[in-house]
C-alpha cells in the first residue's frame, strides 16, 4: 500500500517540476526592468487609494462555518457509503437518522436566513 | 524499505516541527496560517506513513480544505494582518521556557522510560482486528460505534446552530433595503402627510434591479 | 521493486504530466477555435497549419514577457500562489484511469476489480481511497486563487480571491454529495473498480442521472468556468485574482484552470460514462489476442481504450466551451443560492433516493433504471420550480405598480 503512495510521491515530484521548469526558464529569458510606475498597484490607471485589506462581510465567514460542518458530515458518510450495501436495512436506518440531522441543520440555517446573500 | 520509511518519517517530523515553530513565530497572521496548513499536511503525511490512508485523506480534506479556509476567512475579517512592532516575547521568556520544558519533560519522561522501542505490544487474546479501510470503518459506524456515529451527527448539528446563533446577525437588525413598491408607497405617504412626517432614518431607498427603471 | 519497475514508473509519471500539459496547450486552441465558430468568427488560424502552432507561439510570448512583481505585494505568498494553484490540478491525475494497457500482457486483467496481475501503464496508481483523494486534492485548489488574491494587494484581486473561495467551498459540498452518491452506487472508493463495474453498458449515468447533473454543475463551478466565472469577471473585476500576475506566473494560473477542466471532464467520464469502456472493446481484445498473441492484444486494447476515453473527454470539453459561449454569468447572490438552496438539498435528496432504492431493490439493472426515473422526475420538478414566475428578489416591476390616482 505504501508503494502506491510512493508512486503518488514520484508523481508529485513530476507535478512540482513541471511548473518550476518554465518559471526558471522564463527567469533567464525575460527582461526585467521594473520602474516604480510599473510595479505600482493596478487600478485602471488611477492611483490606488485606501487599504486593500478591509473588513469583509461576515456572510463569507458564515458560509465557511456552514461549509466546515457539512463537509465533516459528508465525509462521515463516505465510509458508510462503501459498506451500506453490506450492512443492509439496519445501516439504512442509522444513516437516515444521520442524514436527517444534516437536513435539520440545513433547514434551520435556511429558515434563519443565514443563507441569504444580502 | 524499512530504512526509507524511517528517513521519510524523520523528514516529515522535522518539517512538522519547523512549520509549527513558524506558526507561532512569524509576525504576519496570514503567513502563520499558511505555516499551519503546511503543518496539517505534514500530519497527513505522517498518517499516510502509518498506513492510515483514510485518516490521512480526511486530515487533508477537513483540516487543510475546510478548517484552514475558515481560519483564513477569520483573518481576512480582521483588519490588522501584520503585527509589525508588536512584541512577541516577554522579558522573562527564558523563565517561561524553562518551566514549560520542565512540565513537558515530566509528562514525557515516564513514557520515554517505560517505552520498549520497536516492539509493538502483543494484543491480548480475543481483541478484534484493527479497523483498517473505509469499508470496515463504515461497517463499524452502524454496528459497534452506532451511538458514537449518531452523537457526532448531533454534535455537528448543534455546532452549526451554535455558530449561527453566535455569528449571525438577524435580518431585522440590519439596514433595511426597500423594494420599489415600498419606496413608492413611502413617497406617497410622505406626500399626503407632508411635511410633518420626516423620512425614517435607517430606511435608505435602493433600487435593486436596474431593469425596472429602464422599462419605464 | 526492481530498478526497471521504478524507472518505468518515473518515466510514466513524467510522460503523463507532459501529456496533460500538452493537452492543456491544445485545449486553449480548441476552445478559441470552437468559440470563434460559435460566434461566427474564424479564430486563430495563422500560426502553422490551421493554427496548430498557436499554443507554441503563446508559450514563446509568455516566456519573453517582462515579469512585474507589484511593489506592494506580499512577495513569498505572491510567488507561491501560482504553484499552489497548478500542483493540485496536476496531481488529481494520479488516480484517473484513462485506459488500460496491462504491462503483464493480459487484457482480461483489466476487467478484474481485484487488480490481480494488472499493471496498468495508463493509470499512475490505483488507490483504495481514490475518490477521496480526488476530493482532497480539489479542496486544496481553493488556496491558489485565495492566496493570489490576497498577496497581490490589489482591490480587484482581493475581491476576486475572496469571492472565489466562498464559491469554491459552497460548490465543494454539492460535489461531495454527487460523488458520494456514485460511491454508494458502486460501493467502492477505487476509480479502477468504479470503471470495471460499469462494464456491460450500464454506465453510471443510468443509476446516477441526478448525480451526474449535480456533478456537472458543481464541477463547472469548482473549476470557475462560465457561467460560474465570477472570480475573474472581466467586466467588473478586470482579471479577478490574477490582475497583478503576468508572464509565466499568469500562464500557470491559466494552466491550472484548464488542466482542472480536463480533469473534471475525465472524472465525469470515469464516474458516469464508463471510463475507457467502449462497446465491443472486449471482443476486439479477444480477437487480436487470438490473432497475434497476448502482447499485441494488450497493446491494441490499451490504445483503443485510451482512444475511447479521450473521445468521451473531448465531447465534455466541447460541451464546456459551448456552455461558455451561450450562457451569461450568474449574479453572486444567485450563485450562492444555487449552491446552497438547490444543489445541496437536491444532493442530499439524491443520497436518500440512492440508499432506499438500492436497499429495497437488490437487482442491479432494475434499481439502476428506477433511480434513473426518479432522477429524471426530480430534475423535471426542479426545473419546473425554477421556471415558475416569481417576484425577482422582492422587487416589483414598474409595470406592476398601481399608482394612486
Amino acid at each position: 500500500m505504501l508503494a502506491n503512495y510512493a508512486i503518488v510521491g514520484i508523481f508529485l515530484v513530476a507535478a512540482i517540476s513541471f511548473p518550476l521548469i518554465p518559471l526558471v526558464l522564463a527567469f533567464f529569458l525575460r527582461p526585467k526592468r521594473p520602474t516604480p510606475l510599473k510595479t505600482s498597484t493596478y487600478e485602471c490607471g488611477l492611483e490606488a487609494i485606501g487599504d486593500v485589506h478591509v473588513q469583509f462581510k461576515v456572510q463569507y465567514y458564515l458560509y465557511a462555518l456552514a461549509f466546515v460542518i457539512f463537509d465533516i458530515e459528508v465525509i462521515f458518510l463516505y465510509p458508510w457509503a462503501v459498506a451500506f450495501q453490506v450492512v443492509g436495512l439496519y445501516g439504512l436506518i442509522a444513516a437516515t437518522i444521520f442524514l436527517l440531522m444534516l437536513f435539520a441543520g440545513l433547514l434551520y440555517e435556511w429558515r434563519k436566513g443565514a443563507l441569504e446573500w444580502v | 524499505m524499512e530504512v526509507v520509511v524511517q528517513i521519510t518519517f524523520g523528514v516529515i517530523a522535522v518539517f512538522i516541527l519547523v512549520a509549527a515553530a513558524m506558526v507561532v513565530s512569524v509576525r504576519n497572521v496570514i503567513h502563520a496560517a499558511l505555516w499551519l496548513i503546511a503543518c496539517f499536511f505534514g500530519v497527513g503525511a505522517l498518517y499516510m506513513l502509518l498506513e492510515a490512508e483514510f485518516l490521512a485523506v480526511v486530515q487533508v480534506l477537513i483540516y487543510v480544505g475546510a478548517v484552514s479556509v475558515l481560519i483564513l476567512f477569520a483573518i481576512m475579517l480582521t483588519r490588522q494582518i501584520t503585527g509589525e512592532g508588536v512584541r512577541q516575547l516577554t522579558n522573562r521568556w527564558p523563565v517561561v521556557l524553562a518551566i514549560a520544558t520542565l512540565l513537558f519533560a515530566t509528562v514525557l519522561a515516564p513514557t520515554l522510560i517505560n517505552q520498549q522501542w520497536n516492539v509493538p505490544p502483543a494484543p491480548p487474546l480475543g481483541t478484534p482486528e484493527p479497523i483498517a479501510g473505509p469499508a470496515e470503518l463504515g461497517r463499524g459506524f452502524v454496528n459497534e460505534f452506532l451511538i458514537q456515529f449518531q452523537v457526532v451527527g448531533v454534535l455537528l448539528t448543534v455546532a452549526l446552530i451554535g455558530a449561527i446563533v453566535i455569528a449571525y446577525e438577524e435580518r431585522a437588525r440590519r439596514r433595511k433595503v426597500l423594494t420599489l413598491a415600498e419606496e413608492l408607497e413611502l413617497k406617497r405617504l410622505r406626500e399626503q402627510t407632508s411635511p410633518t412626517v420626516p423620512a425614517p432614518v435607517e430606511a435608505e431607498p435602493v433600487v435593486q434591479e436596474s431593469r425596472s427603471a429602464s422599462e419605464r | 521493486m526492481d530498478w526497471l519497475t521504478i524507472l518505468i514508473i518515473v518515466i510514466q509519471c513524467f510522460v503523463i504530466t507532459l501529456a496533460v500539459t500538452t493537452a492543456f496547450a491544445y485545449l486553449t486552441l480548441f476552445e478559441r477555435r470552437i468559440l470563434a465558430r460559435l460566434q461566427n468568427r474564424v479564430g486563430p488560424n495563422r500560426a502553422g497549419p490551421a493554427g496548430l502552432l498557436q499554443p507554441a507561439a503563446d508559450a514563446v510570448k509568455l516566456f519573453f514577457k517582462e515579469d512585474i512583481v507589484p511593489a506592494m505585494a506580499d512577495k513569498p505568498v505572491y510567488l507561491l500562489a501560482p504553484a499552489v494553484a497548478v500542483i493540485p490540478a496536476l496531481i488529481i491525475w494520479a488516480v484517473i484511469p484513462f485506459g488500460c494497457l496491462n504491462l503483464n500482457w493480459d487484457y482480461q486483467a483489466c476487467y478484474d476489480p481485484a487488480r490481480t496481475n494488472l499493471w496498468n501503464i495508463l493509470q499512475i496508481t490505483d488507490l483504495n481511497i481514490g475518490v477521496l483523494y480526488v476530493l482532497a486534492v480539489t479542496s486544496i485548489g481553493v488556496y491558489g486563487i485565495t492566496l493570489a488574491g490576497w498577496a497581490s494587494n490589489n482591490k480587484y484581486s482581493m475581491l476576486g480571491g475572496i469571492r472565489s473561495s466562498a464559491q469554491l467551498i459552497s460548490y465543494e459540498l454539492a460535489l461531495g454529495c454527487a460523488v458520494l452518491s456514485v460511491v454508494m452506487t458502486y460501493g467502492t472508493l477505487s476509480t479502477h473498480e468504479i470503471v470495471t463495474q460499469q462494464q456491460g453498458g450500464l454506465w453510471g449515468i443510468i443509476p446516477q442521472l441526478l448525480g451526474f447533473v449535480l456533478y456537472m454543475i458543481a464541477a463547472t463551478a469548482e473549476v470557475v468556468r462560465a457561467p460560474f466565472d465570477l472570480v475573474e469577471a472581466e467586466q467588473e473585476l478586470t482579471g479577478g485574482y490574477n490582475t497583478e500576475y503576468g508572464s509565466m506566473k499568469f500562464a500557470l494560473f491559466f494552466m491550472a484552470e484548464y488542466i482542472k477542466l480536463i480533469a473534471v471532464s475525465a472524472l465525469a467520464v470515469t464516474f458516469f460514462f464508463g471510463g475507457w469502456h467502449f462497446p465491443g472493446l472486449d471482443i476486439l481484445g479477444r480477437e487480436v489476442t487470438a490473432l497475434a498473441g497476448p502482447v499485441a492484444g494488450s497493446i491494441v486494447f490499451g490504445i483503443v481504450s485510451l482512444g475511447a476515453f479521450l473521445l468521451k473527454v473531448v465531447v465534455f470539453l466541447f460541451i464546456s466551451v459551448w456552455v461558455r459561449a451561450s450562457w451569461p454569468r450568474l449574479r453572486y447572490d444567485r450563485l450562492m443560492d444555487l449552491g446552497w438552496k438547490w444543489l445541496l438539498p437536491v444532493g442530499l435528496l439524491n443520497l436518500v433516493y440512492t440508499t432506499v432504492v438500492i436497499i429495497l431493490i437488490p437487482d442491479r439493472v432494475v434499481h439502476s433504471w428506477v433511480l434513473f426515473g426518479l432522477g429524471a422526475i426530480t430534475i423535471a420538478i426542479a426545473i419546473g420550480f425554477n421556471r415558475t414566475p416569481k417576484p425577482i428578489d422582492n422587487v416589483t416591476l414598474v409595470k406592476d405598480i398601481q399608482l394612486p390616482n
